[in-house]
């Protein structure tokens, strides 16, 4: 019975572990292991010149070395110190006040409904590359304010979800029991409701978490955010273009990039079948 | 369906309000003072150049009044003045447009036509190796910083190969058609110039390919689902027992229905586009809006990012409110109250 062994794995392994989930979960636990330990890694230093300048790649420098003579490999390393974290934090506050917003605006409904949701169109109505990129000028170049501009662009993507899942949660027969039973407004919201409006949000912060990553190198690149020396993704890239014969200056930080958001993008849709088992 | 559209176009001009008002707001709470941009720092301790300068750009008003003076001026189609090049924000924007419309519209036919005959084989290999690889071809797409696919494929295909030529939308010699539409290869071709019109193709090929293949994953996810879902349907089991080839039921029997919602996300993928665009035109030194944007921000030039925000905003409203009333228009079982 040699052939039952595939079909026993088949039966054992989950059918929303497949290849790219495993591939996106390794990505991310790459990464993320990077940004936390890169400092404490045997490579060479990112901020100091470490050979010849703008040197191709070799034995010592696999990824070649830039204008200044500092390692590419290293500097795209270090880069996760700033970009994962920069993700993270435009995620997780975009995401609290987008539900927050939105969990109001579903519940409460009338004119708070409606100022909130009309702030929310007017502010998707923008290619969002443009307001993030009016707001930071505005506020001034740098990556904190970049992070800020970005939690701006993010939220009301955030506040849509989470307002349409509370409209439809709302009518659930739980609810209406909860009601009648007695429980006052704020306790039907947070014990009643809330529970089961994060699936959606959940699966789509981990795909917003790789296009935020790229959004922030696409500041950097323009000049927005990281400023030089910082060995940031988007800002080794614009280093990069200025070199443009050393194509290996912009090669590590752009496969950084891409595989970020490639990873979690896999993540993402294996999370969704998970936690919405009627999808597929 | 009237009542549908007469709705949204009602709604038109508020939100075209609502853009103005934001895009005003954020240029206006600004720290940097754009006294700065405008005067230099070294003047910025000579009372007398800043008390001009105050009042040549209206910054000696309050902020209500420069509001009410700037929707104003919009209405007569007057985008102010940019700090940086002294000339009308809104005649540098209409010199600018055309170049990023021919680039984009070049871009979303790419992108279409690719990411339909992607959806289309992933639908028909489901599950198989076709399939698995079409989706990662376009996933790939989405998930490309599109500033470094422009760097990296404009140094093989326009350094190592020679195949294609280096940015800019004609060769540096070569003088620009005359202007009709402001696109190069239309106007090119009403001229007769050939010759330019082959330039201005080949100038035009790989930012197009490089922009296209970012929304090729929205089209061709789109078909691939909408594929699906007919292909299982009783008239395609029909189409199959009369005789007809295979090409023949997955293009004309399938693939018609499966366009209907197919156009839709062309539409929308247009936000995608004007966001490639601005971070791809600096790379292939495109002319184009989109540079224009990055040089203003570098720059700190508040009325040409003001201006350039509110056409962006303006533009995307369009494009969607347009896909949507399309959309209506294709699929006559939509009826929205």
């Amino acid at each position: 019975m040699a052939s039952a062994a595939p079909a026993l794995a088949a039966a054992v392994r989950p059918r929303w572990l497949t290849t790219p989930v495993v591939l996106g979960g390794l990505i991310a636990v790459f990464w993320i292991s990077v940004a936390l330990t890169v400092g404490w890694w045997p490579i060479h230093d990112a901020f100091l010149a470490t050979g010849g300048r703008l040197g191709p790649p070799d034995a010592t420098h696999w990824l070649g070395t830039d204008k200044l003579a500092r390692d590419v490999l290293s500097r795209t390393l270090h880069g996760a110190q700033y970009s994962l974290p920069i993700g993270l934090a435009v995620i997780a506050s975009a995401v609290a006040i987008g539900a927050t917003l939105g969990a109001i605006a579903g519940f409460v409904g009338g004119l708070i409904d409606a100022a909130i949701m009309r702030l929310v169109d007017v502010t998707l109505s923008f290619p969002a590359i443009l307001l993030a990129m009016a707001v930071t000028a505005s506020i001034g170049p740098g990556l904190r304010n970049a992070t800020i501009a970005m939690i701006i662009v993010w939220w009301p993507n955030y506040a849509r979800l989470m307002r349409a899942q509370v409209l439809a949660v709302r009518e659930r027969e739980h609810v209406e029991a909860a009601i009648a039973a007695g429980a006052s407004a704020p306790r039907v919201l947070v014990r009643h409701i809330l529970p089961l409006c994060w699936s959606p949000i959940l699966v789509n912060a981990t795909m917003d978490f790789g296009q935020v990553v790229l959004q922030a190198a696409s500041l950097s690149f323009i000049g927005l955010g990281a400023s030089p020396p910082t060995p940031e993704w988007g800002q080794m890239i614009s280093e990069g273009a200025r070199n443009f014969y050393q194509w290996w200056i912009a090669f590590g930080p752009g496969m950084a990039i891409l595989s970020v958001a490639l990873g979690f993008n896999f993540l993402g849709d294996g999370l969704r079948d998970i936690l919405d088992p009627r999808t597929q | 369906m009237y009542r549908y559209i007469i709705r949204r176009l009602i709604a038109m001009p508020l939100l075209l309000l609502g853009i103005v008002s934001i895009a005003f707001l954020i240029t206006h709470f600004t720290k940097g003072d754009p006294l700065i941009s405008i005067i230099g720092e070294r003047q910025m301790d000579n009372p007398v150049v800043i008390a001009a300068a105050r009042a040549r750009w209206g910054l000696d008003r309050s902020l209500p009044e420069q509001y009410l003076i700037y929707v104003g001026s919009l209405l007569t189609g007057d985008f102010g003045t940019s700090l940086r090049t002294k000339q009308g924000v809104g005649r540098d924007l209409a010199v600018r447009l055309p170049a990023t419309l021919e680039l984009v519209i070049a871009a979303m036919l790419l992108g279409s036509l690719v990411g339909i005959t992607l959806g289309v084989v992933a639908a028909r290999y489901r599950d198989r190796a076709a399939d698995h690889l079409a989706r990662l071809f376009a996933l790939i797409g989405s998930s490309l910083p599109v500033f470094w696919s422009g760097l990296i494929l404009l140094f093989i295909f326009s350094v190592q190969v020679h195949l294609l030529p280096g940015p800019g939308r004609l060769d540096a010699r070569t003088t620009a058609p005359p202007i009709v539409t402001g696109f190069y290869t239309l106007d090119s071709l009403f001229v007769g110039d050939l010759s330019t019109f082959a330039e201005a193709i080949t100038h035009l090929i790989l930012p197009a390919c490089v922009l296209g293949w970012t929304v090729m994953g929205l089209v061709s996810r789109q078909v691939r689902a909408s594929m699906l879902e007919v292909l299982h349907q009783d008239y395609i089991v029909a189409a199959r027992a009369k005789g007809a080839s295979e090409p023949r039921v997955l293009v004309n029997h399938a693939l018609r229905n499966a366009l209907i919602p197919t156009l839709t996300v062309i539409g929308f993928s247009f936000a995608y586009l004007i966001t490639g665009a601005v971070l791809s035109e600096t790379i292939f030194s495109w002319p184009g809006v989109g540079s224009y944007a990055v040089d203003a921000t570098r720059s700190l030039d508040y009325p040409a990012i003001m201006g350039v925000t509110i056409v962006g905003g303006t533009a995307f409203l369009l494009t969607n409110l347009a896909t949507d009333i399309g959309y209506a228009f294709v699929d006559p079982r939509i009826r929205f109250r």
